[in-house]
């Protein structure tokens, strides 16, 4: 067990609702189990649609909400048992988290490298400016950034690829085993995508960091993931080897999914064309140059 | 400028374009104690929308794209200012900057229609669906309450909604349907043109294919056009029938959907499209280095040349005009072919106060 990183094991978390009349409980993640394996640093996705309980999974991997019933297990050490400022402080330090959209995740009204610093010196033994400001300056390098370009800006003044860079520094000051990304580029432009996508390979490989990466688009997920699950109303129904999975789907959701995704092999015509040739015989535009 | 006429490969399209624009210009100008500070969302760009065509605008965000959609609509509010072009669309007798703000309501939502981006923000969260309704079409249709409500309900069913969501307040409603109603009020009056700023963004990936393939079906349905605006090329690819790129403040390449996905002329438009993760593709995909550039201080030259791999010496000193270069195939690069010029002077001017011209150079 202890070579486990993390242990999620037949985990549970459902939600009452209703009054006094006609309660009822909604289960939001449903017997979710896997493992992530210290030795061996990976990406292991999460994909489902809106409402399938990714998130709420993650939550509950960051401690921030405690699972009904089944347990999570970092390191051996059961997050329940989690208590106190001491002991969560130092759980943060090795697991941490980087959000979707990255102008909300910052306040507006604070510059950014507050965030940073802070983060310096509360996980670190860094105890002067000096210090502090090195051990930022290292995080943000690591993402392509410096520290001269970060200190002093609001959030507005920066891109949104920085920013989600920014956020990603930040989550690398403690210098933890477990990153959690939770959509962490479905806010970001199609170039800048690619090169955040890119970086989680490189925290992957260069700084051995395993990265839980929560996302809706299978197209990133089968270009940096290792291992995959894919989520449907709180449950999974198929796991596996990111590849096998997404090249040979089984499960008739995943199957949904994979056809979803819009093809570049249809340029021009699309999952539209039919559509549009069912309908009249309307030329169709851009036709003639194909 | 340079290409006069719509492009000849569109065959669908007989008459005038529907919406022309030519060399227009919209600068946010902020006068900061006496210093004047210009940023050039909006950079000489000359496009055409034809009838019956959904156009494609690509670009990251801050390269203009929103600036641009609200300068064409006249919903421009200063800072942003017109500085010049024009706007004419073919059911409107004179260029849309010369219309009375009375004028401009009775076109809008009848005639120029808008599809927003954040379905979640944009429906009022204290009035029910059909109140929204009532405010944005009553007027236009012109017809008694309960036959308004017929010719609702019978557009809701079109886009696979029951009639029963017109009770609902907008919390009540999934994304996907909250984004169907935002469609349905864009198009309840059957406008002759649609502005669809990144209507699926927010949405995922099983819902946002059945959001497209709607607004298609309803757009063949009215045959309107469509100015859709999103930087994901994917959903370009498959819903464009030409497509235009833009990159900081300018119309870097235009072409057909399929010209331009098979054969990229600018390096940037390249670049989009052989980044994008596709499954079954495991090939390493670079990013592009280097950022967007500030649009207060835009390099000289063509504005790419900073994160260009072909920039050349002349691309530094000159701004390469748009050129057709094929059937409906416009570029703006040197790289591209001897035949691209640069423009005429003006537009290559640097910007006004260039010392104070971006907020990030003040601190530093």
């Amino acid at each position: 067990m202890s070579a486990d990183l993390l242990a999620v094991d037949r985990v549970t978390k459902s939600y009452a609702f209703g009054g006094l009349f006609g309660r009822g409980a909604f289960n939001a993640v449903d017997d979710v189990s896997f493992t992530l394996d210290t030795a061996r640093p990976e990406i292991f996705t999460i994909v489902g649609e809106s409402g399938s309980g990714k998130t709420t999974l993650a939550r509950m991997v960051l401690n921030l909400i405690a699972p009904t019933s089944g347990a999570i297990r970092y390191r051996g050490t059961e997050l329940a048992t989690v208590r106190g400022a001491r002991a969560r402080m130092d759980f943060m330090r090795h697991v941490q988290p980087i959000f979707q959209n990255p102008f909300e995740a910052f306040n507006p009204l604070k510059s950014v490298d507050r965030y940073l610093f802070m983060t310096a010196r509360r996980f670190t033994d860094a105890r002067t400016t000096a210090a502090i400001e090195a051990c930022t300056d290292a995080a943000l390098q690591k993402v392509g950034l410096s520290l001269a370009e970060v200190k002093g800006r609001f959030p507005h003044e920066l891109s949104g690829g920085q920013l989600q860079r920014t956020a990603i520094a930040r989550a690398l000051i403690p210098g933890p085993a477990l990153i959690i990304a939770d959509e962490p580029v479905s806010m970001v432009d199609a170039s800048l995508r690619i090169s955040i996508v890119n970086l989680f390979k490189t925290l992957r490989d260069d700084l051995r960091v395993s990265i839980i990466y929560i996302t809706h688009d299978l197209a990133t997920a089968y270009y940096i993931s290792d291992r995959i699950i894919i989520m449907q109303k709180g449950r999974v129904v198929e796991s596996g080897a990111a590849r096998a999975v997404l090249d040979n789907p089984r499960h008739p959701y995943s199957i949904l999914l994979k056809d979803s995704v819009l093809s570049l092999e249809t340029i021009g015509e699309g999952i539209l064309g039919a559509a549009r040739a069912g309908r009249q015989q309307r030329p169709r535009h851009g036709e003639s140059v194909a | 400028m340079t290409d006069e006429r719509p492009p000849a490969a569109n065959g669908a399209a007989p008459g005038p374009p529907l919406l022309s624009v030519r060399s227009l210009r919209a600068y946010y100008q902020m006068r900061y104690f006496g210093i004047v500070r210009e940023v050039r969302a909006v950079d000489d760009i000359t496009l055409h929308v034809n009838r019956n065509e959904i156009y494609g605008l690509a670009g990251e965000s801050s390269c203009g794209k929103t600036s641009f959609i609200k300068t064409i609509a006249a919903a421009n509010r200063p800072p942003l200012n017109v500085i010049g072009g024009s706007v004419r669309f073919s059911f409107l007798d004179r260029d849309i900057f010369g219309l009375s703000e009375e004028e401009l309501s009775r076109v809008r939502w009848k005639h120029l229609s808008y599809i927003m981006q954040g379905s979640m923000n944009v429906l009022n969260p204290v009035r029910r669906i059909r109140k929204s309704f009532l405010d944005f079409a009553f007027r236009h249709i012109g017809r008694p309450e309960r036959e308004f409500f017929d010719i609702v309900e019978r557009h809701l069913d079109r886009l696979h909604l029951s009639p029963a969501i017109l009770k609902a307040y907008p919390h009540e409603l999934s994304g996907g349907m909250r984004q169907r109603v935002t469609i349905a009020l864009a198009t309840i009056c059957r406008p002759e043109f649609i502005v669809a700023d990144e209507p699926t963004t927010a949405l995922d990936v099983v819902v946002q294919k059945g959001v497209l393939a709607m607004i298609r079906e309803v757009q063949q349905e009215i045959g309107s056009s469509i100015l859709f605006v999103t930087h994901d090329m994917t959903v370009h690819a498959n819903m464009a029938d030409r497509l235009g790129i833009m990159y900081a403040g300018r119309l870097v390449e235009e072409a057909p959907t399929r010209e331009i996905f098979a054969n990229p002329l600018h390096p940037y438009t390249a670049h989009l499209i052989q980044s994008l993760p596709r499954i079954g593709d495991l090939s390493p995909k670079r990013a592009l280095p280097g950022a967007p550039p500030n649009l207060s201080a835009p390099p000289p030259g063509c504005r790419f040349h900073p994160r260009c791999p072909l920039a050349m010496d002349i691309c530094r000193r000159e701004n390469p005009a748009l050129t057709t270069l094929g059937p409906g195939h416009r570029v703006a690069c040197f790289a591209a072919s001897p035949e691209v010029r640069p423009t005429s002077g003006e537009s290559d001017a640097p910007a006004r106060a260039p010392a104070l011209a971006s907020p990030l150079e003040m601190r530093q």
